[in-house]
């Protein structure tokens, strides 16, 4: 597929920039992956030094909605490859639309995503934001804590997400036949986000 | 040398003027030709500027702390401006000064012309980086001219989460933010060295310079990410409350520490590392001979980087973790010395037979292998349990790492700055200043660390400003070093500022050596090179006789 | 200390000495790895000096044999001392069984020591010499360290935890005794000294100062006035675990696990009696983290140790 972008410094030779904006990408996503593993290391951590503790407090999450917001985020990565696919192949339009479906979809997350934080607060399971009724066992409250702070980290790079999409569709809508390689770009990010999503909800989750 | 004639045109894309050909220089007088260039040369001169600026703020904040340790009362500063002078002096040493130091002044500069590329494979990120720095930097000064923060730089919890009064989740955010920095470069150098060498320069013909910097690069997109969810999870604790390190909600201390030296440990191989490159390139310069045993040096960086992850318990043998842990960190520790001491004796055999030259880079290069030696040896010690036990948490300690970073990685900097100097700007300085300054530089950090290892093993703990009596000999000796040290330290910058006006104008190649570096003017054009090389020889082609030597 | 400037520390131990032995050792074997790279450095650049005539040709830039020599040897040379460092921290893990035992509470900034007789001491802490001495420790804030360097021996003082630090001194003096992890405002103030003291002396200070009751004994004063007794004494009607014989005996956790009753298990049984449940027992223990402070639970740690000779109960 010849690569659609705006060369620039100091390549001469779009194959090699494509190339390069490929690399540069995964290379981030690395550095994505340790910050989320440090995360997850916690998880694990806490997890071997207060097992029912952990187990306890992961069965007052609830499953379903976290188990649909898992849905709607694999679906919008779904859409994104579809964007991707239709830039390669010179069809902004459908790009467009499918770009659209991805920005729903995140934002649609992020609302269940309240939703749920909500639940939780109201239900007294965000100690470290409001104590809840009865005192709860310490390393209860910590599993919910940490829980709280792997989603927000998750939520925050999710909005990201969000906004780089939008940029892009407004970049394809002025511009569109430079744009393949930002949107696969854009793509790989969207779906790193999916990824880190798919190995937090069955860690804070499914650890029933 | 390499065939430039044959190469391929240049990009051509941006249209050059007759200044940008000249040199990058000259492309543009106007702040915003500097503040929005994303010419990597230029910007490795804004992050020179930056760091030199922390540098002389943290080596303020060494000289409050060596005056005060003068007397064994600590008269000078009261307890808490003591504990925030040492705190904010390992902040701005460790996160402005020395991870960025080489990477961002020379790595920057240089590694796009050792490979034969226009530019780094992402200029625009390159200038992001340097803008993350300068905020990471703006939040330091911030914390502290608003009085400072009295953690250490190791911000330990429950200390940092629990009990420190003083600004520490924005001195937090400040290393968060400059983090970032780090990464967007490291992430520049990998892809650059995989995308845009030159026609025929293979990995095996890279520079060493280029191969520490790739390992340099590894260890800073995979380390620092880590540090900042770490940081964030420590400022999140001291805000909310959220229990991971407080035993009293469920939490544990310890794994504060473990989350933190993961990172901080290859931390000091971003210092060393890159430092460890320029020295390569010194000796080879300084012997006008090729680096002995070119792919073990090579795969040193790469055994260190890579061995390095693995270490980071040796910070924590009498912090409570298992002695089963720390018996294999103990063993790890003693391994990663294995690919340095190959770099210390494959520079040494450099030098046999070689055509040595004296000139102020070289000397600063055989201070550094002097320094680092001892450095990496007291390291050697430290590794061992039953020793470790001992001098952990006291002035030893501080001696190592002295010895190494600053013993070490700023003798490479000053290096790099006297042997680059005339590519950056085109002139050249005094050689005199430069060697004594050199000597300066070797002496008083002697006499001012030295004495740091015999006061640690008396028992004279870090981070203390009171102390026995009996000790205060030392501590002065120590002091007087220091001053010494500030003096030399000095020297440079004025020398080499003078030198911008009335130093003799610099040919393309004064020392001479091999490097594609030295077949572009200095200073080099905005874009390096007219033609793209092809590269036909082996790295460090040096004949093995010189004319002018007899015999 | 010796002379105008003291070079090396006292050595109290015999452990002292041999780390010292150690470090003698290994230096020497350091000077003799590098010692060479100093010379050459400046042989050769004295010899090969640019523009000085000598021979150089025949040279090699590369030896596989050189360079594996040059790793693999200094590495099992430097193996050699890690085993034996290895031994001599191992060995500071493994406290003598009948060591006499002090418990330490570390606080910002001070450190609080209890002897098993009952005297209480502040920053100074006497042993007799040439006994074993375990010291049982804990912090009540951040993390502390205590190092007596005369003694080459550290460990952290850690919150919610127990760290055990033992020694045999064996040269009666005074020493410095210093906290070595950061702990904020006045860590520079937060030293005393050990002194030891030969046999006869010790027991004079002993008897000497203000005792007061036993460790233990306050822990069982205790025991009584919190009401424990209510639960895990003779008549209780609550189902509850039975101490007496019950430190140092592995217990049965209710997710499968097994522990050991030591201090860390009594400790955390009384500060967070649900994080490891006995199997077979409700989880209905209160707990009693604001009524005792980290020296109290020391107490209270004595006394149900001094049970440890009953006949325990049998598991149900």
């Amino acid at each position: 597929m010849a690569e659609r972008l705006k060369l620039r410094e100091p390549f001469a030779d779009p194959a090699h920039q494509a190339a390069a904006d490929r690399m540069g990408m995964f290379v981030f996503l690395g550095t994505e992956v340790m910050l989320f593993g440090g995360i997850l290391a916690v998880a694990l951590a806490d997890r071997i030094r207060h097992p029912e503790a952990m187990i306890a407090a992961s069965s007052r999450l609830d499953l379903w909605l976290g188990g649909i917001n898992t849905a709607v985020l694999l679906t919008s990565s779904l859409a994104m490859a579809i964007a991707v696919a239709a830039m390669h192949q010179d069809r902004p339009r459908v790009a467009l639309g499918a770009l659209s479906a991805t920005v729903a979809l995140g934002l649609a997350f992020l609302g269940l995503k309240a939703l749920e934080y909500g639940q939780d607060y109201a239900d007294g399971l965000m100690p470290a934001l409001a104590p809840p009724a009865e005192p709860t066992d310490p390393a209860q409250a910590l599993f919910l804590n940490l829980y709280l702070a792997a989603t927000a980290l998750h939520a925050v790079h999710l909005t990201i997400g969000i906004g780089l999409v939008l940029w892009l569709a407004s970049r394809i809508a002025r511009r569109p036949e430079e744009q393949a390689m930002t949107t696969e770009l854009t793509g790989l990010y969207w779906h790193f986000v999916d990824i880190v999503w798919v190995f937090l909800y069955p860690v804070l989750y499914l650890v029933r | 040398m390499t065939d430039i004639q044959a190469g391929l045109p240049a990009s051509g894309i941006v249209p050059e003027t007759a200044e940008e050909r000249v040199s990058y220089l000259r492309a543009g007088h106007s702040l915003r030709s500097w503040l929005l260039t994303t010419d990597h040369k230029r910007i490795a001169i804004l992050y020179l500027i930056a760091i030199t600026a922390f540098f002389f703020i943290g080596g303020a904040a060494a000289a409050l702390i060596r005056l005060d340790l003068l007397t064994p009362q600590g008269d000078l500063l009261s307890n808490e401006g003591y504990n925030r002078a040492f705190t904010i002096h390992g902040v701005i040493m460790v996160w402005f000064f020395l991870i960025p130091s080489i990477p961002t002044t020379f790595g920057n500069f240089l590694i796009p012309l050792m490979i034969g590329a226009r530019d780094l494979a992402f200029p625009r990120l390159n200038l992001l980086s340097w803008y993350i720095y300068v905020l990471g930097g703006l939040v330091t000064i911030y914390v502290l001219v608003t009085g400072g923060v009295d953690t250490g730089w190791t911000f330990y919890t429950p200390l940092s989460s629990m009990f420190a009064n003083g600004h520490v989740v924005a001195a937090a955010a400040a290393v968060f933010i400059v983090g970032f920095s780090s990464i967007l470069t490291g992430l520049n150098f990998i892809v650059t060295v995989h995308t845009l060498r030159a026609p025929g320069m293979g990995w095996g013909r890279l520079p060493l310079f280029v191969w520490s910097h790739y390992a340099t690069s590894l260890v800073l997109v995979l380390a620092t990410p880590v540090l900042a969810v770490t940081l964030a999870l420590m400022a999140a604790e001291r805000l909310f409350g959220i229990g991971i390190f407080d035993p009293a909600l469920g939490g544990d201390p310890l794994l504060y520490q473990h989350l933190f030296w993961f990172y901080s440990h290859p931390a000091v191989y971003i210092m060393i590392l890159p430092a460890m490159g320029v020295v390569s390139e010194l000796v080879a310069a300084a012997a006008h001979k090729p680096v002995f045993g070119y792919w073990f040096v090579a795969f040193s960086s790469l055994a260190i980087a890579v061995i390095g992850f693995l270490v980071w318990g040796h910070h924590m043998f009498v912090a409570g973790q298992s002695m089963y842990a720390s018996a294999v960190f103990s063993f790890l520790s003693i391994a990663v010395a294995v690919p340095s001491a190959i770099k210390v004796y494959n520079w040494t055999a450099t030098l046999y037979k070689g055509h040595i030259s004296l000139e102020p880079p070289f000397l600063f290069a055989m201070s550094f292998i002097g320094l680092f030696v001892i450095g990496g040896l007291t390291g050697l010690m430290l590794a061992l349990l039953a020793v470790d036990v001992h001098v952990h948490d006291t002035t030893f300690v501080i001696a190592h790492f002295h010895y190494i970073m600053v013993g070490g990685t700023v003798s490479a900097f000053f290096g790099a700055l006297h042997y680059w100097w005339p590519k950056f700007t085109g002139r050249t300085y005094s050689r005199i200043w430069g060697r004594l300054s050199a000597i300066f530089i070797f002496l008083g950090f002697n006499l001012t660390f030295f004495p740091q290892f015999l006061l640690g093993y008396l028992g004279m703990p870090r981070r203390y400003h009171v102390y026995d009596p009996a000790f205060q000999v030392l501590h002065v000796l120590s002091t007087a070093g220091a001053s010494l040290l500030g003096v030399a330290y000095v020297l440079p910058f004025a020398y080499l500022l003078y030198s911008l006006r009335h130093g003799a104008p610099a040919g393309p190649n004064p020392w001479p050596a091999t490097g594609l570096e030295w077949t572009v003017p200095s200073p080099p054009p905005k874009h390096n090179f007219d033609r793209i090389p092809v590269v036909t020889e082996a790295p460090y082609a040096y004949p093995v006789e010189r004319r002018g030597d007899d015999g | 200390m010796n002379g105008f400037i003291p070079l090396w520390p006292d050595a109290a131990s015999a452990h002292a000495g041999q780390v010292d032995q150690l470090v003698i050792a290994f230096t020497v074997l350091m000077v003799a790895l590098t010692a060479p790279v100093f010379v050459l450095i400046v042989v050769f650049a004295v010899r090969y000096r640019r523009g000085k005539a000598a021979n150089r040709t025949h040279r090699v830039n590369r030896s596989v044999w050189l360079e594996t020599s040059w790793a693999a040897i200094p590495f099992l040379l430097t193996l050699f001392f890690f085993v034996w460092a290895a031994w001599l921290y191992f060995d500071l893990h493994r406290p003598p069984a009948d060591a006499m035992e002090i418990d330490v509470v570390a606080k910002r900034w001070m450190w609080k020591f209890q002897h098993p007789e009952g005297q209480r001491e502040i920053d100074d802490l006497h042993v007799p010499a040439g006994r074993p001495v375990k010291l049982t420790m804990t912090s009540e804030d951040v993390i502390h360290s205590l190092f007596v360097p005369a003694l080459r021996v550290k460990q952290d003082v850690l919150p919610g935890r127990y760290t055990t630090l033992w020694f045999d001194a064996d040269r009666p003096g005074s020493y410095p005794l210093e906290c070595t992890q950061f702990c904020g405002t006045d860590h520079s103030l937060m030293h005393g000294r050990l002194v030891v003291m030969a046999g006869q002396d010790y027991a004079r200070w002993l008897a000497g100062t203000q005792g007061g009751d036993t460790l233990a004994a306050e822990g069982r004063a205790l025991f009584r006035s919190l009401g424990c007794s209510g639960c895990h004494g003779p008549g209780a009607t609550v189902h509850a675990p039975k101490l007496e014989g019950l430190y140092g005996r592995p217990v049965p956790l209710q997710d499968g696990s097994t522990v050991t009753a030591d201090e860390q298990y009594i400790r955390d049984s009384i500060l967070e009696p649900n994080s490891r449940i006995a199997a077979g027992y409700p989880p209905i223990m209160p707990t009693f983290r604001n009524l005792v402070d980290e020296g109290e639970v020391q107490q209270l740690v004595a006394y149900i140790k001094s049970l440890a000779t009953q006949p325990a109960e049998p598991t149900p």
